[in-house]
Order: structure tokens, then sequence, then C-alpha cells
């Protein structure tokens, strides 16, 4: 019995993900690999054998694996599974790509963000936007599981696993990369800040969102939104938490203009403390928020900037 | 260029889902039913290729009960030409699904699939990927941008840190993202014509697959409610509270 964990990063970096990935894992208490699948990413590999509780890094470094793309990736996991029980990724969009092509090629089913581990083969996972949560059986001999990293706190970083060259190459000549527009920000990651302010069509337009970060820059926060405002174009795509954007559980979630509509309420309800800011008082956001402001968030935000 | 377009019969999303007393599952009875959103958007993707020119044909699938029927024929008004409903009332997983579509795909041999990336109901997100694995075929999943020039097709995809590009050689799979297009209503006119498109049923047996469980449902439980706090009269109360009650900043 043993678990492979797939590692998410960009050829660089260890994206936290991992951490939480692993940690999901450990509560099977069962050897932990992880795998590294890229392109000149030793660096990778290196922060990988720091992470606590595992054994052995497998790194799959070769130029068709740079962009990590699911035709070769999942040939790749698949022909590696054969040596583990437990397939595991987070449930980031990497992985949501990837997973399901390595659970069809071995003929399993996908047990999709969990955020509980019952016993070895019995895990919890939300459907219908987080309205309820169904608790599953695998009923397959090999398990591909992808973890909702919001459920599940980080590893530590204080181990010292071996790394082990993988030297298996599998071509991809189906699809090619092209290009990629990563948003750039000096503020932490939506699905790792500890205190995220989120906007909505309240905010009115793109500028506004100006208040936000100002806010959010005094705070350490990760700036978020609604679907109504990527909608609207006020905000790139990456910025959207809810059922289809971003998953999001931090120590406190301010939501700003938001009337909240449940598919943003399954992105957020997790977080530990919810502050709504909306001038509707009948908003639904207020019926799950710990602090409600019922307020011209124009008025607020400056106000809440100075006194911070 | 054939494209082949799947929609699944979900919950309709305004619906707020009871789970049954004894918690064996989400209850379903009447309960609005309707296409899942993404599959909508999927259906309207295709459409705008036929009026484009780019397809010529658009096959619409659903696997599913006999109601699925209904959804099959709102496609079918939205703009699609045929419909082919695998009937099963047997446990539909992903992988169940990919292995029921798979085979329609063997004998419609479209030049592309486009499915939504996830139902609303299940919230999987797996059943293009896996469809993608057994047809051994690209996929581009997430879809924002999707657009075809001979014998290839460039998908812009929403990904977690922004937008990548990717270019997929034909035949393909791609599944939707929500800001792919914004789908129209289908007109009446076009509600009564498509009561007269071809729509054919086949059963798992006919395409020759058998289908077996490899999950089980043991219970499904609400979650846990939040409960609505207090409300703050001010700002300086906001931060007072934030500091000295929560003790989050």
């Amino acid at each position: 019995m043993a678990i492979l964990v797939i590692a998410e990063h960009d050829n660089q970096q260890l994206k936290p993900a991992t951490l939480n990935t692993v940690n999901a894992a450990s509560q099977l208490n069962q050897p932990i690999s992880i795998l590294v699948i890229g392109s000149d990413c030793q660096a990778v590999a290196e922060q990988a054998s720091a992470v606590s509780g595992v054994d052995t890094i497998l790194v799959a470094d070769n130029a068709v694996y740079q962009h990590q793309l699911a035709e070769n990736t999942a040939k790749l996991i698949a022909e590696l599974a054969s040596d583990f029980d437990y397939v595991i990724a987070a449930g980031t969009t990497t992985g949501k790509n990837t997973l399901p092509r390595v659970a069809a090629l071995l003929d399993v089913a996908q047990i999709s963000d969990i955020v509980a581990v019952k016993s070895a083969d019995t895990f919890v996972r939300p459907i219908y936007a987080g309205n309820a949560l169904a608790t599953i059986q695998s009923l397959d001999s090999k398990k591909v599981i992808t973890v909702r990293t919001s459920a599940f706190d980080a590893a530590g970083t204080d181990g010292s696993a071996t790394i082990t060259p993988c030297g298996l190459v599998h071509a991809n000549a189906q699809s090619e990369f092209v290009s990629e527009e990563l948003a750039v920000s000096e503020r932490p990651e939506l699905t790792a800040a500890s205190v995220i302010i989120s906007g909505g069509r309240g905010m009115g337009n793109g500028e506004n969102f100006s208040l936000l970060e100002k806010v959010a820059d005094k705070l350490g926060a990760a700036v978020g939104a609604s679907r109504a405002a990527v909608d609207a174009g006020f905000v790139p795509n990456d910025m959207q938490v809810g059922q289809t954007g971003k998953i999001v559980a931090p120590d406190l979630y301010i939501a700003v203009g938001i009337s909240g509509a449940i598919q943003h309420q399954a992105g957020m309800k997790d977080s530990k403390v919810i502050v709504a800011i909306n001038k509707d008082e009948e908003a639904p956001i207020f019926q799950i928020a710990d602090y409600g402001l019922v307020a011209d968030l124009f008025e607020v935000l400056p106000e809440l900037e100075s006194l911070l | 260029m054939k494209v082949l377009v799947t929609v699944k019969r979900v919950i309709d999303y305004n619906v707020k889902i009871r789970v049954k007393p004894d918690g064996s599952d989400v209850d379903l009875t009447n309960v609005k039913m309707a296409v899942n959103p993404f599959c909508e958007i999927a259906v309207e993707e295709a459409v705008r290729m036929k009026e484009k020119g780019i397809a010529s044909e658009i096959v619409v699938v659903s696997v599913g009960a006999s109601e699925a029927q209904e959804q099959l024929r709102t496609a079918l008004a939205l703009g699609a030409d045929r419909a082919i409903l695998v009937e099963t009332t047997a446990n539909t997983e992903s992988l169940n699904v990919a292995k029921l579509l798979a085979k329609v795909v063997e004998q419609e041999q479209p030049s592309l699939v486009i499915m939504g990336k996830q139902a609303i109901d299940s919230d999987n997100n797996q059943t293009g990927q896996m469809l993608a694995a057994l047809c051994d075929m690209p996929q581009a999943t997430f879809a924002s941008e999707v657009s075809v020039t001979d014998n290839s097709v460039a998908v812009t995809r929403e990904i977690d840190g922004g937008l990548q590009t990717l270019s997929l050689r034909l035949p393909a799979i791609v599944t939707t993202d929500l800001r792919l297009n914004e789908p129209r209503y289908a007109s009446l006119p076009n509600i009564m014509k498509a009561k007269r498109k071809p729509l054919a049923t086949v059963t798992p047996d006919d395409l020759g697959v058998t289908l077996s469980a490899h999950t089980q449902l043991l219970g499904v439980n609400p979650p846990p409610q939040r409960s609505a706090g207090v409300k703050v009269k001010s700002v300086a109360e906001l931060v007072d509270k934030l500091k000295n009650e929560a003790k989050v900043i």
C-alpha cells in the first residue's frame, strides 16, 4: 500500500496546494511519494523533499513535460501508478484537468474534491455546490483522488525525502502549448491567503477594486471577486471565488458588495470568520456572516483602510 | 465538420436542494429539472459554429433515464440537428458515462466534442477528461474561447493563475467554462420545430457496454449550517470586533 501525490508547481516553485494534499494523503497512514512532472524542475524536487511525512520524490524532468499537458502526463502517471494504491492530486485546475484522464486510463473512478478521509476507501465530498456532503466508498483496488485543499491544513516542511529521477518519456503529438497570460500580484494567492477581501457587482467597475486593494494591503490579504464581478469584466477570471471558481477557507473573509448567491457561498462558506458589507440588508450573504455591516461600501472602504 | 455535444439533466440551478430525511441521497421528487448550465454553454458554442459555417452537423447526446429526452429536445430547439439518448437508469457515474459516450463517438466520428466542464449536481468535473482518455483524443478543459482552423482547434482555458491557450489536433474534446458564451433562449417556433427533429434511443447493451459500479454512495448529509451573526453599526465597531472578539486581525 503506497500513495503517489502529484506535485503542483510551475517548474520553479512547489505550490502550497501540494502541502495540503500531502496532509490529506497522510491520513491514510501509508508511505507517501511525491511525483514532480516538469522541465528543469530540480528546484521543485528539492522543495518537495522537505515536505514532512514523504519518503521519496520521483522526478520526471523532460522538455516534453514543460507545460504539464494532460495528454502525456496522464500516461506517465498511469504507468507509474502500477506501484501505488492511491494517486492523489490537489483539486486545482491542473489536478482537475489531468487526474480524471489518469483514472480512465486505469479503468477506475475518480473521487473528486474530498474534504474528509473516513477510512482507506471511504471519503466525504461536497455535491450540489456544497449544499450536501456525500460519503462515497471506492470499490476500485486503485484509488484516484483529488483533494479540496481548503479542507486540509498544510503539511510541515521538516522532511528529508530521497530524490529519485524517473526517466519515462511520453511524447505528446496531440496538443501544444501556445501562450499564457498569468496574473502577476504581490499579494498572497487566493487559495493560500489567511485573509481575503472580495468584491461583487456592487463595486460598480474595475477601477473601484483599488479601494479593496488598499484595504488588502493593510491586512496582507488576497483580493477575490464574485462571478458577477468577473462576468461584468471588472476583474479577471482567476479572482473568482465560488462553486466553479476558487474554493477558499481563510481565517477572515470580507465580502464587499456581494449579495451571496449559493454559488458564491459554495466557494467561501467554510471561512472561519465572515464579514459582509452591503447596503442591501436583505442580501443573503448576511445569513452566513458573523459580522454584518449595512452601509455604502464607498464610504466604508476608505474608513476601514484608515482604521487598520 | 461534425460536432458532438453532450447534455445532462440536472436539478435547475435556482432550486434549493433538500437531503432526504433518511440521508440516502438528495430528494429529486417534484423538483424542477433543466439542462446543466455548462452543457447549455456547450450547445450554444456548437450552434454558433454552425452559424459561422464551421460546423455542418450538431449531434446532441445524453446518458440517463427517458426523461432526459426533455433536455435533448431543449438542445434541438437551441439548434442541434439530431439527438441520441443512451437510456439507462443504472448508476451513471462519470467513468460509465464516458464509456458509453466513447462508443457513440466511435460510431459518429465527430471532429469536435464539446461538453460542460462539470455538472452542477455531482460537481465531479471528470467526464470530458475521461472520454478524452478513452478515445485517445487531446483535451482542453475550462474553455473561455474556442476557434477552429483546418485540422486544429485553439482553446483559451481559464486556469488558476489566469489564462492558457492550447492548440489541439482534431478530433478533440473541449469542456466549457462559464465565460465561453451566453446561451440564447429557444424561440417558440424553434421549440415546435425541435419536436420533429430526429431523436434516437439506444441502450448500453446496444452499444456493447457493460456497466459496473466503481463507487458506492453510502449517504448524504446536509453541511453544517452557519448562522447569521451580529450586525455592527459602524466601521469602528467592526474593526474592534475583528481585533478583540474574533481575533483575526
